[in-house]
């Protein structure tokens, strides 16, 4: 056992990218949250002499780290996986072009789908958009990588992905730092429109560039210790990456190994010596078949997802059921059965300001096609206010479609979006609705953070990630600008008018906005406020504060002379936001100081 | 020093201090010189969801998560969480349990929903392979006048439960906890110990 060193901790995946874009001497990152890649900015911004920003979306992000790169400065940029989808377009064409200074992409995938829409393998997209991809299997490998990737990009003019999974970035494993280098910003852009202007006759000779150097870089994969073979048994050899390796390394010890660190361009020769070595070959990776397919490619003789599940995430268990189908570990015994306990499903926190709008929906009986963020959780009961749901931005799009072809309009057509998802990607939405002159109503839940993914400042929050103030945009400046002509602004708390403002814009012909706002419950902290209680004698047992869906309030076990549930409020989870008191029809909800003086 | 593999499984509610729990027990057994890791899901806890974070330490560790119904030490911040993930525990293992109850909110009943359950430690028995230990978190904070002690009562627990050095789990809690609450910390610490120790003798 090593020696206790001063620069060996124990680290998140996602902290010891930070560590390792520090060491290579980035200066810059840019990113748009989402789990499982949000901390690392954060820990990265924290470094002396470095610049982090967030941007409005992972599209822009990419833009301003070209931006960057082109300045020749090392540029981090990071994102979860469905984000790289919404940055396509710059990636695609900036993989012809190449960098000046290093640029990594930190994709963190979501096998298991843990706080994801999809499980896609994002392995696939660096290979399309021929960017050589790292796909680390602990916290070192993370760290070590990161630094790599910007010396492999500036040496062979490509941006690099980094593709982590949530096993990576939110486990803690072991990690030993290295040496800091100075953060440097690159001295000016240089012109070189051959490179940087991608018209046709320029960007021909760029996909050859391209090409051949995915050739090179394939040769660099080959003799890069990071693809290591580890030969041992003669009988079966594993080929795998990622988080995948710890796994079957655990259960096969004695095998002989490939362990992959860069996927793609993949190390042929380097699979094809453990397949002569070998008597057989397995192939044990989560999700898409990648290295299997590359493999089969060569002609290999290797076995895969016939065995290794291709949904969800891997595990010693799934691991070694999948070996045991393979034949190569005795059968496992059929785990035991828990217990069947109460389930504790995500809600609405209580005093949360995306309740009072959902009430009003679910009034007026809205068809409610979805965006996502906090506001998702409503399509649950007993709210169930909320109808699609695809990625962000979709909400105004889908409302559009079905408003322009559905032929009995029996519904109201509402698309309910978060501020932070409208500027991510509404704003172009909204536009496509106003200038089509389609009927129909947009809900924007305006609580002036980004709450789901930990609570990131937004273009509408007034400060950004290094504490500066900054300015912060209206959205009511911008709705108006886009055209709407319709449009008024709600407090969520207050339920009577949020109802007769939704009701009047969905009344209205054309396109309507509600601007439904107040502060998240949670960012930034507040201060406690009175608490409210249920008077038992005067609860009627209507249920009716229930079926707004407050985690705050309970059953109290007691009941009414009817036999109904009486309500009872946790006095230390109530934010008196006092929407329970605006449904209750017999006026049993009063602030708790209150009661001392009915009592009295 | 053990040669194999340790699993330790933490669990509990959002909120309720688990990540900072298993992040002291992590630096001590880093502390003693093992090689350690450890995996917890982010994301939607703080909405009062369900919180487990898998610790495995050794002299040298690979899969950051713990195979079912290979735990040896369980220790669980609420009672019906420890029920939830009894099976987890191996033949001879450890199950300690909080006997905090913290039931979600939930609306007058549906047809088909389970309770919250009665005597979550006494059905855990029947699902539970090790031994169950309860500690009575909150009535020995009261004895010593602070119930934000809950937490040190149980990382006392679980030390008598792992075979490390005390005075490493001691340091750390002296670099660990405000200075004016070192010795309520240490003495919170020493009475989970001991409910523990008197249990297994
Ligand atoms: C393309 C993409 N990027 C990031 C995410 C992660 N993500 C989920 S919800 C969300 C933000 C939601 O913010 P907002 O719309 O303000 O709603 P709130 O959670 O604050 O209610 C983000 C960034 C995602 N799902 N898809």
């Amino acid at each position: 056992m090593s020696e206790k060193q001063e620069n060996r901790l124990l680290l998140y995946g996602n902290d010891a990218i930070a560590h390792g874009a520090r060491e290579a001497g980035c200066y810059f990152a840019v990113a748009y949250p989402g789990t499982p890649s949000s901390e690392i900015l954060p820990a990265f911004a924290q470094f002396p002499g470095v610049f982090a920003k967030w941007s409005p979306n992972e599209k822009v992000a990419v833009e301003v780290g070209i931006g960057s790169s082109l300045t020749g400065t090392r540029t981090l940029v990071t994102m979860k996986h469905v984000g790289v989808n919404v940055a396509m377009d710059p990636l695609m064409t900036f993989t012809y072009s190449g960098v000046r200074g290093g640029f990594v992409l930190v994709s963190a995938d979501d096998p298991e789908m843990h706080s994801s829409q999809n499980e896609q393998d994002n392995r696939c997209i660096a290979k399309f958009a021929k960017m050589p991809v790292f796909d680390p299997s602990n916290s070192q490998d993370a760290h070590d990588f990161t630094k790599i990737a910007f010396e492999l990009s500036e040496q062979f003019n490509t941006p690099v992905m980094l593709r982590e999974t949530t096993r990576i970035a939110h486990a803690q494993t072991m990690v030993t730092l290295g040496e800091w280098e100075e953060p440097v910003q690159g001295e000016h852009f240089v012109r070189d429109t051959s490179r940087f202007v991608m018209m046709p006759n320029f960007a021909r000779p760029r996909h050859a560039f391209a090409e051949q150097r995915s050739l090179d870089l394939q040769d660099w994969s080959n003799e890069w210790d990071g693809n290591r073979l580890e030969l041992k048994s003669k009988k079966i050899g594993i080929i795998t990456s990622g988080i995948a390796y710890n796994y079957v390394r655990e259960l096969l010890p004695d095998a002989s190994y490939l362990k992959i660190g860069m996927p793609w361009p993949f190390p042929d020769k380097k699979a094809k010596e453990i397949c002569d070595y070998c008597d057989r070959v397995l192939i044990v990776e989560e999700l898409e078949p990648f290295l299997e397919e590359e493999a089969k490619i060569l002609g290999l003789p290797v076995e895969g997802k016939k065995f290794v599940p291709r949904e969800g995430e891997l595990n010693l268990d799934r691991v070694a059921a999948s070996l045991a189908k393979a034949g190569l570990l005795d059968e496992v015994p059929e785990a035991r059965e828990g217990a069947p306990v109460i389930p504790r499903p995500p809600v609405l926190c209580a005093g949360c300001p995306h309740r009072g709008i959902y009430m009003a929906l679910k009034k007026v009986n809205a068809d409610v096609y979805g965006d996502i963020g906090c506001y998702t959780l409503a399509a649950l009961p007993p709210l169930e206010t909320l109808h699609t749901c695809f990625c962000m931005g979709a909400s105004i799009g889908n409302t559009i479609g079905t408003s322009l072809t559905e032929s009995d309009h029996k519904r109201p057509q509402v698309a309910v979006i978060g501020d932070g998802t409208f500027y991510h990607s509404g704003i172009t939405g909204l536009l496509d609705a106003v200038t089509s002159g389609v009927n129909m109503t947009v809900v924007i839940v305006d609580n002036s953070i980004t709450a789901m993914t930990g609570g990131q400042e937004n273009p509408g929050t007034g400060t950004d990630l290094m504490g500066n103030t900054v300015p912060a945009v209206k959205l009511e400046e911008i709705v108006t600008a886009l055209g709407v002509k319709k449009l008024t602004v709600s407090d969520t708390y207050d339920f009577d008018t949020t109802l007769a403002q939704l009701r009047e814009a969905i009344e209205y012909e054309g396109t309507s906005v509600v601007i439904a706002r107040r502060p998240c419950a949670l960012f930034p902290k507040k201060k406690k406020t009175n608490p409210f209680v249920v008077l038992e004698d005067v609860c009627n047992g209507c249920g009716a504060c229930f079926r707004i869906g407050c985690p705050a309030i309970a059953d109290s076990g007691k009941r009414t002379g009817k036999g109904l549930a009486i309500a009872e409020i946790d006095p230390a989870a109530c934010t008196g936001c006092e929407l329970c008191v605006q449904v209750c029809p017999v006026d049993a909800i009063i602030p708790q100081g209150k009661r001392e003086e009915v009592n009295a | 020093m053990n040669e194999k593999t340790t699993n330790v499984l933490i669990v509990g509610v959002g909120g309720q201090g688990v990540v900072l729990a298993s992040n002291i027990l992590c630096a001590v057994v880093v502390e003693a010189g093992y090689d350690v890791k450890k995996s917890e899901i982010h994301g939607m806890s703080q909405r009062g969801g369900v919180v487990t974070s898998d610790i495995r330490f050794g002299p040298e560790v690979l899969s950051p998560l713990i195979a079912k119904g290979t735990v040896d030490v369980m220790m669980a911040f609420e009672a019906a969480e420890a029920l939830r993930f009894a099976h987890e525990v191996r033949e001879g293992g450890k199950l300690m349990s909080s006997l905090t109850k913290l039931a979600p909110p939930k609306g007058p009943t549906r047809k088909g929903q389970i309770e919250y359950p009665e005597n979550p430690l006494e059905q855990a028995k029947e699902f539970c392979k090790g031994t169950i230990i309860p500690i009575d978190t909150d009535t020995i904070a009261r004895e010593l006048g602070n119930m934000r002690l809950a937490n040190t009562i149980l990382l006392g627990g679980l030390s008598a439960g792992l075979d490390i050095d005390e005075t490493i789990w001691t340091d750390m809690i002296r670099k660990m906890v405000p200075p004016k609450t070192i010795d309520k910390n240490l003495a919170a610490f020493a009475r989970g110990r001991e409910v523990v120790s008197l249990a297994e003798a």
